[in-house]
């Protein structure tokens, strides 16, 4: 049983940016690097569940848009001074098509 | 392929500076050397400067210790505890120590620092005679004081006076003898040294000024003093606190050139070039350096060289000084005497202990001494290293930055007085206490480190003022002050006016161009840069826009709230409304079911709590009705207020609310360095404020006044009174010139109030007041830049532009 979900295409995120991904759940952010590296991290800050995907990205950690957190998109930890963490998951980009292990 | 194998680095003396330099060089190139560290003391790496705390009783040395034994091995780091290195040898890159052990180095960093200097006076080599420099200096006064009751401190510096602070909190009667009539005279003035050493008595010090030692007294331990005038003091434990030499023997001994002490470079690189030299034992530039400040700086461009990043160079450091002793607060910087062709600015409240002295030589200041109220030593010093020209506030400048307007924190002017309960950071809540343990726990010494571990200072920064004398106090002696030259982030060297002046000279483009003409260290930069650069960008290039490089409010043109909605503020011209206007905003608010509505200050209405999913479609709403965005989100020109003016206000003199719907007209959408407010008032009663707003303008009765470089925000900000025209006409074009000056020269994140009080007022007036051509020009250039600029985001997005930021893909289970 595969439990890859096929969630959009590269070219709907831009480069440095991101989409959100709505789950019953849990909001996900998906970022593209410049290197069309595609990340999947919870979409709320460690610190007070600022909406990461709001934020800048930068190599492969974002800053979060309300009190500039720095975190990780690899690794979901807080870097720098602050500490925290929060949930990252698995993806995939095949043919262009870009797949998240289902969170649920 | 085979990796290239790692170099030796070998570190001779494991102080502060040298270990510095380890740290840095970490962070650039943890791989590239294997590291081994000799210490000849038995411990880590400790603080230098907290010795007087420890001694006083206020620190433990566990506190103090900066990397202990485990660090090194975290590190794969070889120290060698306690080794006394004897030989270097260059020829066979060797260092040698005392007990034989020998590691071959294909770099070395020489950081032996300094020692006590010892008068060379008959009877020196008694017991119970020290200096004051490392850990076993103190072991032997806390030792002394639990045995013996007198003793005697020669020296009236910054370090005798520390030493005697602390003999005394360990209990012990204490005397300062000085060769000179008042203390410190290396750092203070005669006023000043007067009001310490009439503290210092209140505290129970005790003084002989002008006293020169002869001969120490005792058989086999201290028993006196005797002095050049005969007299004699009795001394169980005798402190030497006369100065400091470097040491320089060992590489003196390997042949290297070592004049007061080792002889290096801009880079830090003695004669021999495998061999680079930092701290107190280096002499760079005919300077020898006793203080942390400069060594960090050496520090850092050191391990710039040890990486072979080749960029740094050391330029000499401007340094400054505070005593470490509690509830004493002093400063001085500089040339603090003067001479016939500077001026003084000088406070002096005997009764109230506070002396402030400014030494101004062409409207800049050149030195300072400052004593009870230090709050202000830092901005001072700050503005000696910038250079800055005070003339425009030349008259107020003693009563301190609080007096142009520190919100908050007026009264507060003594630091080293304040509970550990007083708040700091209002922003973050955060109080003296947490910043000072947070100082000292966590091993801080720069603002950086104490906006990233305590947030203080981070957000709106009105505190930084509190927080770098904070800082100052707590570690005393010096501390890494920021340098002069502010890079503008983590990722480049380079200033905000390096940038943007490479971006003008060599024509850059884009980011990516960038960063890569000007040899980023990152590749994609971070939010710091990115959003500077990105506004620099944009000023050149009207058109230009890379959306992920600026915060969100500007990508999704709302104001993000703290539980991720958003706010969305139409424009209202000049504050004007008509019933129509009000009828589509409810009808608006209705539809999408907005939890709170609120009129601004600027004249509006604000609707809050909007779902990003909702905007595009809000906006197509308001947008039919006429309606352009607010830029409330924006660093951009925000609003122009209004008062009713000459149509219906009995004492107005002109159309206040026509001009400020023309300069709204004229202004709105530009982006700016930050935002940007304007104000027009019908009359000098001025109720539209006109005269805290960037750009403001009062109408008289013969024309109208135009006043620039206001604020209502942090620090509360007067704007200064620029020039008096007759016409409206004449209004807009000093409005967009202005303006426009403003975006070419202010750095990214500078208001107009700090812009002015940084350039000076004389620049404004010169560039836009003086030369009409000139000033017809940046009219034009605003023009221009406003054509892209007031195409309504708004209505481009609600026409689909990037619809994706605003979709989200939702997934159900």
């Amino acid at each position: 049983m595969s439990n890859w979900l096929e969630i959009t295409t590269l070219d709907e995120i831009p480069v440095l940016g991101s989409r959100v991904v709505e789950t019953d759940t849990v909001n996900i952010a998906i970022f593209r690097g410049k290197d069309d590296t595609v990340f999947a991290i919870k979409d709320a800050c460690p610190h007070k569940n600022g909406p990461l995907s709001q934020g800048i990205m930068h190599g492969d950690s974002v800053t979060c848009p309300l009190h500039n957190w720095k975190i990780s998109l690899s690794s979901g930890e807080a870097l720098g001074a602050d500490e925290g963490c929060t949930n990252v998951y698995d993806t995939k980009v095949e043919n262009g098509k870009v797949f998240l292990r289902n969170p649920v | 392929m085979k990796q290239n194998p790692k170099q030796n680095l070998v570190l001779v003396g494991n102080g502060m500076a040298g270990m510095r330099t380890i740290e840095e060089l970490l962070k650039l190139e943890p791989e590239k050397y294997n590291i081994t560290v000799f210490g000849d003391e038995p411990y880590g790496n400790y603080n230098r400067i907290m010795l007087s705390p420890v001694l006083a009783n206020e620190k433990t040395l566990e506190e103090v210790m900066l990397n202990d034994d485990a660090w090194y091995a975290e590190n794969n780091i070889r120290f060698e505890k306690g080794k006394k290195v004897t030989e270097i040898h260059r020829t066979r890159k060797e260092v040698i120590a005392e007990d034989g052990t020998v590691v071959p180095y294909d770099k070395l960093l020489i950081a032996t620092g300094s020692t006590s200097f010892m008068l060379p006076l008959p009877g020196a080599d008694k017991y119970g005679v020290i200096g004051f420099r490392d850990v076993k200096d103190v072991d032997t006064m806390v030792e002394a004081a639990q045995h013996y009751k007198k003793a005697v401190v020669i020296g009236g510096g910054l370090l005798g006076l520390e030493a005697a602070n602390g003999l005394m909190k360990q209990g012990m009667d204490v005397t300062v003898v000085h060769i000179m009539s008042t203390l410190m005279e290396r750092q203070l003035d005669e006023p000043a040294a007067k009001m310490l050493q009439a503290s210092l008595e209140e505290k129970g010090m005790k003084f002989l000024m002008d006293h020169q030692t002869e001969e120490i007294l005792g058989d086999e331990r201290v028993t006196g003093l005797k002095f050049t005038d005969g007299s004699e003091i009795e001394a169980d434990l005798l402190v030497m606190a006369v100065g400091i030499k470097p040491n320089f023997e060992l590489a003196q001994k390997a042949g290297l050139h070592c004049e007061r002490g080792i002889v290096v470079s801009d880079t830090m690189q003695t004669f021999d070039p495998n061999i680079y030299s930092v701290g107190e034992c280096v002499q760079h530039r005919g300077v020898t350096y006793g203080l942390v400040a400069p060594l960090f700086e050496q520090a850092k461009v050191a391990a710039n060289h040890l990486a072979e990043l080749g960029i740094a160079r050391y330029e000499g450091t401007v340094t400054s000084t505070m005593l470490k002793v509690t509830g004493i607060d002093l400063f001085s910087a500089g040339d603090f005497h003067g001479d016939e062709e500077t001026d003084e600015l000088l406070f002096h409240d005997v009764a109230g202990g506070t002396y402030k002295k400014l030494v101004i030589r062409d409207n800049k200041i050149v030195g300072c001494c400052l004593y009870g109220d230090t709050i202000d030593g830092t901005w001072y010093f700050q503005m000696m290293k910038d250079g800055t020209d005070i003339s425009d506030f030349r008259s107020t400048i003693l009563f301190g930055q609080a007096h142009l307007g520190d919100a908050g924190h007026g009264d507060e002017t003594r630091v080293a007085n304040m509970p550990d309960d007083a708040e700091i950071c209002g922003c973050n809540g955060v109080c003296k206490g947490e910043i000072v343990s947070a100082i000292t726990e966590k091993k801080l010494f720069t603002l950086d480190d104490v906006r990233a571990h305590t947030k203080a200072s981070a957000s709106c920064g009105s505190c930084t003022g509190l927080v770098e004398s904070l800082l100052a106090h707590t570690l005393g002696g010096d501390y890494s002050e920021a340098p002069s030259k502010k890079p503008m982030c983590g990722c480049t060297d380079l200033t905000h006016d390096e940038v943007r002046n490479a971006i003008r000279k060599l024509g850059l483009k884009d980011h990516e161009d960038v960063r890569k003409s000007l040899d980023w260290k990152t590749e994609d930069g971070c939010a710091v840069c990115r959003q500077a650069t990105n506004y620099y960008l944009l000023c050149e290039y009207p058109e230009y826009n890379d959306p992920e490089s600026r915060f969100i409010n500007e990508r999704a043109h709302g104001n993000i709230q703290k539980d991720g909605s958003y706010s969305v503020v139409p424009r209202m011209f000049g504050g004007l409304c008509t019933p129509k206007d009000l009828h589509a905003i409810a009808d608006v608010a209705e539809k999408f079911d907005v939890p709170e509505m609120k009129v601004t200050g600027g004249q509006r209405i604000d609707m809050f709590g909007i779902k990003k999913e909702d905007l595009p479609a809000m906006w197509k709403d308001l947008s039919e009705a006429g309606f352009v965005s607010g830029h409330a989100y924006g660093k951009a020109m925000r609003t122009c207020k209004t008062c009713v003016g000459d149509t219906w206000c009995r004492m107005g003199t002109q159309d206040s609310t026509g001009l400020g719907v023309k300069l709204e007209e004229l202004t709105w959408g530009s982006w700016m360095p930050h935002k940007y407010k304007l104000a027009v008032s019908g009359c000098p009663r001025n109720c539209a404020e006109a005269t805290i707003k960037d750009f403001g303008v009062v109408c008289v009765d013969s024309g109208y006044e135009i006043h620039v470089g206001g604020n209502g925000g942090i620090k509360v900000r007067v704007t200064d009174f620029l020039t008096k025209v007759d016409t409206e006409e004449e209004v807009l074009e000093f409005a967009g010139a202005f303006a426009q000056f403003y975006r070419e020269d202010a750095h990214y994140l500078e208001r107009t109030a700090p812009w002015i009080e940084r350039v000076g007022l004389d620049k404004i007036k010169e560039a836009i007041l003086e030369d009409p051509e000139n000033r017809k020009a940046l009219y034009e250039r605003f023009l221009i830049s406003q054509k892209p600029a007031q195409i309504d985001p708004w209505k481009k997005h609600a026409d689909g532009e990037d619809a994706n930021q605003f979709k989200s893909i939702k997934i159900k289970a």
